[in-house]
This record gives C-alpha cells, structure tokens and sequence, in this order.
C-alpha cells in the first residue's frame, strides 16, 4: 500500500507540475513537451490503478498521435513572434474573471470530492464486475457486444474527423501542369491523328 | 493520507480540469495553447471515469473513456486542420488578432 501511494503521488505531482507548465510555458514547443509529460505521466496512473488498456491507449493514441499531431502544426506555423504579451495588455478585463471563474469550478469540485467521503457507499452497478479476467478482456467482452453501436459510431466519428481534416486543409494550386488520365486513354486515333495530301515541291502548315 | 482512494484521484481530476481551464481564460499568446488546454481538460474528465470505473468495479466506464478519447482525437485533429487553414488566409493565429465575429 505505501508503494502504491508512493507511486500515486509520483505520478501526480509529474502531473500536476507539467500541466501548470503547459499552461504557462512562453515557447509552444515547451508547451507540446509539457503535454505529452502529462499524458505518459496520467498513463502510468490508469496502468497502476488497474486500467491498464486504457493506459496503452492513452501512450499510443495521445503522445503517439495527437501530441505529434500538435508538434506537426506549431512546427508549420510560425509562433515565434507570438511568444511576447501573455499577462500584458492594457484591455485585459477578461483575465480576472477568468481566474474568478476558473477558482470557483476549482472550489466546487474540491467540495464535492470532499463531500463524497460523508456518502456511505459507492454505487455499484452490475453490468460486469471486474472480476480475475484481464482488464483487455473484460473491455473486449462488452465492447464488442453491449455497446457494438457505440463503438461503431466512434467509427464514424474518426472517418468523418479524417475526412473533414483533408478537406479542410486541401487546396488546388494555380498553374501547376498535371496529367489527366481520362484524357490521356479515352483518346482515339480518328480525334488526335489527321493524314494530309502533300503536294510536290510545296510544305505542309502542321501548325494551323 | 497513505491510503489512496477514490477522492485522491477525483482530486487529482479536479486540480487537472482547474488548470485546462484557467489556461483558456489567460491564454492571450496562440489558440494553440488553447487546443491543448482543452485537451487536459479531457484528459481530467477520464481520469474521473475510469477511477470510479475502478473503484465502483464497472467496466462501462472505461468504455465511456475509449469514447471520450476518440472524439477527442477527432476535435484535435479538426480544430488543427482549422487553425491551419486560419493562418494560411490571415497570417496570424493570436488570440487577440481573431475577431472576424465580433465576438
């Protein structure tokens, strides 16, 4: 229980720390790094806290996918300039409110999660109790049968997510020569090729 | 305090989800940044799920977590696929710079 609890914090002052750093970070590279020390730290919760399927995931989708994903767009970007004036700005009424804001949402979970240790027990539905089988195991048994809808909708999301994304970003260049193979094999000999009576002693206009 | 439950990870989701949002409120330097803050706050979101998939012994949970992370590799990827596009027309990402709605 004390390496546990050990590891519990570990990880969550890992957490925590590059959090606060992407957030406050002046270079968007730093930021990315910092995001993707949050997600491998957040990973290792879930592994060691028994979801360990989720955890992969998390390695293999977040740091492996969209944190490189993030890397991609601040690298094609130029955010160099962009680095001054954050906290400094003459019309900036909004950052009070925010902090307000932002310390209230704080305030009311910090509450509620206090307020949960008076509760007498944990709900405990019965759809699958976690049981000696994996954890992979148990998500494959249900997945694939209670909630197949859900999973294929999830499907969906990412064709239209991919779909969207090279849409968006597409676009036809101006001037640039490109074959067009429709044209190239639907032509026939009676259209591209013309045969001509040349006369003796006088040329042939080919250009005409 | 060396017994980790339920309420340290629920903790651990608050402070987390505090964070994402507080880097949206201040954040006057990219949308970036701003991207990334909702992005933690998802990551607090799951963190929420799947303690108390655990600590409830219920799988549905973490199903609901696998659901939460593929939208939110979709909004990633739509939302960069859109501030590229934003800065191919404007020139410019800053948050400040963005006031095409007047908003």
């Amino acid at each position: 229980m004390l390496v546990h609890s050990i590891f519990f914090y570990f990880f969550s002052v890992i957490a925590i720390f590059s959090s606060l750093m992407v957030i406050t970070s002046r270079n968007t590279v730093n930021s990315v790094f910092f995001l993707i020390l949050d997600f491998i730290s957040v990973g290792c919760l879930f592994i060691m806290v028994g979801a360990e399927f989720l955890g992969m995931i998390i390695l293999i989708v977040y740091v492996g996918a969209v944190a490189v994903l993030f890397l991609f767009v601040v690298m094609m970007l130029n955010v160099a300039e962009q680095k001054q004036s954050w906290f400094i700005g003459k019309k900036s009424t909004h950052i009070p409110t925010g902090l307000i804001v932002s310390v209230l949402i704080l305030l009311e979970l910090l509450v509620v999660v206090g307020g949960w240790k008076y509760k007498d027990n944990v709900m405990s539905s019965s759809t699958l109790k976690l049981s000696n089988i994996s954890n992979t195991h148990q998500l494959g048994l249900v997945m694939y049968t209670d909630y197949i809808l859900y999973f294929q909708i999830a499907g969906i999301i990412l064709l239209l997510s991919m779909i969207g994304a090279i849409l968006l970003t597409f676009r036809q260049r101006k001037g640039v020569k490109k074959q067009s193979y429709f044209n190239q094999i639907s032509r026939n000999p009676s259209s591209s090729i013309e045969l001509k009576e040349v006369e003796t002693n006088k040329g042939v206009k080919i250009d005409a | 305090m060396l017994e980790i439950g339920l309420g340290h990870y629920l903790s651990l989701g608050a402070i987390i989800f505090f964070l994402g949002v507080i880097g949206i409120f201040l954040n006057r330097k990219n949308i970036i940044v701003i991207l990334m803050s909702i992005e933690l706050i998802l990551l607090a979101v799951n963190i929420n799920l799947i303690s108390f998939s655990i600590f409830s012994e219920d799988i549905v949970g973490q199903i609901f977590t696998m659901l939460i992370l593929t939208v939110a590799a979709a909004e990633a990827a739509i939302g960069l696929a859109i501030i590229v596009i934003y800065y191919r027309n404007k020139g410019s990402i800053r948050v400040e710079d963005i006031y095409g709605m007047k908003g």
